[in-house]
């Protein structure tokens, strides 16, 4: 990871990308059994062209629920319950579905986490890979096809010709997510958010999936929401990141800064938890405790309980995210504190 | 293919023996066929000759093997009540049952998928209560008081329909109107339950991630995954339909092979009988087969394993560094 040369270059060229995705003080509740809970909590972030955006955070941090509020595909249990998601000026929260669906696919592509449950188990990968294009251009079957052939060829699927036919039970888990991101940009979007694109596979195969990834984002010039837990990954595909815990925004900024300097003890937890030339046999550092449930979100800061710097002021204040340095913000009561220390227990009062 | 219907013939071979065997010895258990055909006056030797007549006297195993070696030769005996040949009775009476059993199925699919879509695309709400409470009824309604009520109401109280008999399309209303309810009452379940599973499948989000209509993902996309096991439930009441509906037959008058088999058993007509349950019992066999095509047209995943091969025969090998199972 060579922090110092990508923060300087991701800072240099972000002013000069305009911004795709404007997402301002996005709540999302859920509705259980047991009443409405706030799954996402005031989520702010741009995500700007030619660039990757990272949603980084553990399982249920609600960085899923997030991209599904913006792609207007939660499921029927979860609302949105205020804020904005400007694409390019116009704002998706607030899109009759028929608006909606004219953006979908054409403007904003999705790349799903598990490819073999996200496509269709019954229609040639060719019709899926075509459907857009029927739907948004009232393209023919045959031209469908012709444009299912070409975005094969374009993801690096050999012999597209024939295999425009096969069945997605017919490919390996690697080729499936080809499809799949071919899929997602084959009406060339601005914006495309690939929810966990390389969870389900294994490690060659991720390398070679990020790389196509990267590759069409410089080629289509598009915005990219990476959702995601992997740090490493983060570290190498992203310009920015967003750090989130518990439903809130912790930390964001661009990736080499935030990695290099965490104002947040959340995310410092995070880095500190990678194993780097780790002794055989010594134990790993990890973060004590576990995220709150949602239903018992406590008053004050939400990483209060598993916080080593949590005080007094963490238990009643719910710290706002704020700036902290230029193009960075973090929600902490001691981010400034954060910033000169190197290690957490100097900051202990 | 080939092998597939070998495979098919092989296995469904015993099981026909079994039912003809089975068939065979009950309905001799009912009596023996002379105290019905002769007049209540005839002499014992009367009805020594009309028993001998009939190879009634042979013992069961002899008939039998009389009755097998007939079968090969396509020899499926002769009436007792008419001199007729049986296989060409049952054939006579079989068109009736069909038309009606396929009428029947095809408008209980068609209601079933609308109802059960319908129901399906809010779980729990209104219309899936009322397609739940109705499809109940539908299901557990005995066919023979729907069908007495029926011509109570429609044939007798209004005269909108015939009792009985098969003049003219009216006459199909209440025998169509009995045998539907059950069928799509089941399917309605079976469509509801399978369309509210693949609406919840990741494929649909993808889909609506195209920017699909809610009219192409329920009907192309969801539709589609859900008549596999709606067509596995259709299969059996199809099944149950051209085995006759006996009852139903019978209380309408219809000549279909249910009422057949009825009045053969109740005449010990054994060779009408056992060719009415050996025509069904082919039938039953065709129909299995057509449901397994119509199962591999609608779900590539099961495809027979030649379709496959072929497949894979227009499909090259992965590229290298892909062939490492990812994950799966």
């Amino acid at each position: 990871m060579t922090m110092t040369s990508t923060a300087e270059t991701s800072a240099g060229r972000t002013a000069a990308c305009p911004v795709v995705l404007r997402v301002e003080g996005l709540d999302v509740d859920i509705r259980t059994p047991a009443g409405t809970v706030r799954a996402v909590s005031n989520a702010g972030f741009e995500a700007r062209a030619g660039q990757t955006l990272a949603l980084l955070g553990e399982s249920g941090c609600g960085k899923s629920m997030t991209a599904k509020a913006v792609a207007g595909l939660l499921d029927p249990v979860a609302h949105v319950a205020g804020g904005s998601a400007e694409l390019e000026g116009r704002d998706l929260l607030r899109m009759t579905p028929k608006q909606r669906r004219k953006v979908a696919g054409a403007e904003l592509g999705i790349v799903f986490q598990d490819a073999l449950t996200a496509l269709n188990p019954v229609y040639p990968v060719g019709v899926q890979l075509g459907e857009a294009f029927r739907i948004h251009h009232g393209a023919s079957a045959a031209r469908a096809r012709e444009q299912a052939v070409q975005l094969m060829r374009r993801v690096g699927i050999p012999e597209p010709e024939s295999r425009v036919n096969a069945y997605p039970h017919q490919f390996s888990g690697g080729m499936r997510q080809r499809i799949l991101i071919a899929m997602a940009v084959a009406l060339s979007p601005r914006l495309l958010i690939a929810d966990e694109p390389t969870t389900a596979l294994d490690v060659t195969v991720q390398a070679q999936i990020m790389d196509l990834l990267r590759s069409l984002r410089e080629e289509g010039d598009m915005a990219v929401v990476l959702i995601t837990h992997d740090l490493a990954v983060v570290a190498e595909e992203a310009d920015d990141v967003v750090v989130m815990y518990a439903g809130t925004v912790a930390e964001q900024g661009p990736v080499g800064q935030v990695f290099a300097n965490p104002r947040h003890p959340y995310t410092k937890g995070l880095l500190e938890s990678v194993p780097v030339d780790a002794e055989r046999g010594s134990s790993l550092a990890s973060i004590p405790g576990s995220p709150p449930e949602l239903k018992n979100i406590p008053a004050g800061c939400v990483y209060q309980d598993r916080c080593p710097l949590a005080q007094a002021v963490c238990r009643q204040e719910r710290p706002v995210l704020r700036e902290v340095a230029p193009g960075r913000r973090a929600a902490c009561h001691f981010s400034d504190s954060l910033a000169t220390a190197s290690t957490l227990e100097e900051i202990q009062p | 293919m080939l092998s597939y219907l070998r495979k098919r013939i092989i296995s469904s071979a015993l099981p026909l023996l079994v039912v003809i065997v089975g068939v065979f010895a009950l309905a001799r258990l009912t009596g023996n066929p002379a105290s019905l055909y002769l007049p209540l006056n005839a002499t014992e030797q009367m009805r020594a000759d009309f028993t001998a007549r009939h190879g009634l006297d042979q013992p069961l195993l002899v008939q039998m093997a009389d009755y097998f070696g007939g079968v090969l030769q396509l020899d499926f005996g002769t009436s007792l009540r008419t001199g007729e040949s049986a296989a060409t009775m049952a054939l006579r009476a079989f068109p009736a049952t069909l038309q009606l059993a396929a009428t029947t199925m095809v408008l209980a699919i068609l209601l079933a998928v609308i109802v059960g879509s319908w129901a399906a695309l809010k779980p729990n709400g209104i219309a899936d209560r009322i397609s739940s409470f109705v499809s109940m009824a539908a299901a557990s309604i005995p066919d023979f008081w729907l069908a007495i009520v029926g011509i109570w109401i429609f044939a007798i109280t209004l005269g909108w329909v015939p009792t009985s008999g098969v003049t003219g399309a009216a006459a199909w209303v209440l025998p169509i109107g009995t045998l539907v309810m059950r069928p799509f009452g089941a399917l309605v379940q079976v469509v509801r339950g399978a369309m509210v599973s693949a609406l919840s499948e990741p494929y649909i989000k993808l889909a609506r991630s195209k920017g699909a209509s809610q009219t192409r993902v329920v009907t192309h996309h969801a539709l589609r995954n859900a008549s596999a096991p709606a067509l596995t439930v259709a299969g059996d009441l199809t099944v149950g339909l051209v085995n006759g509906a006996v009852v139903v037959e019978t209380i309408f008058g219809w000549p279909g092979i249910g009422k057949l088999m009825i009045d053969s058993i109740l005449q010990r007509d054994f060779a009408v009988l056992q060719a009415c349950v050996l025509l069904t019992a082919v039938a039953i066999f065709v129909l299995n087969i057509v449901i397994d095509l119509l199962y591999a047209l609608l779900d590539p995943r099961v495809r027979p394993a030649s379709a496959v091969s072929r497949a894979r025969k227009a499909r090259p090998a992965p590229a290298p560094v892909e062939t490492a199972p990812a994950n799966a």
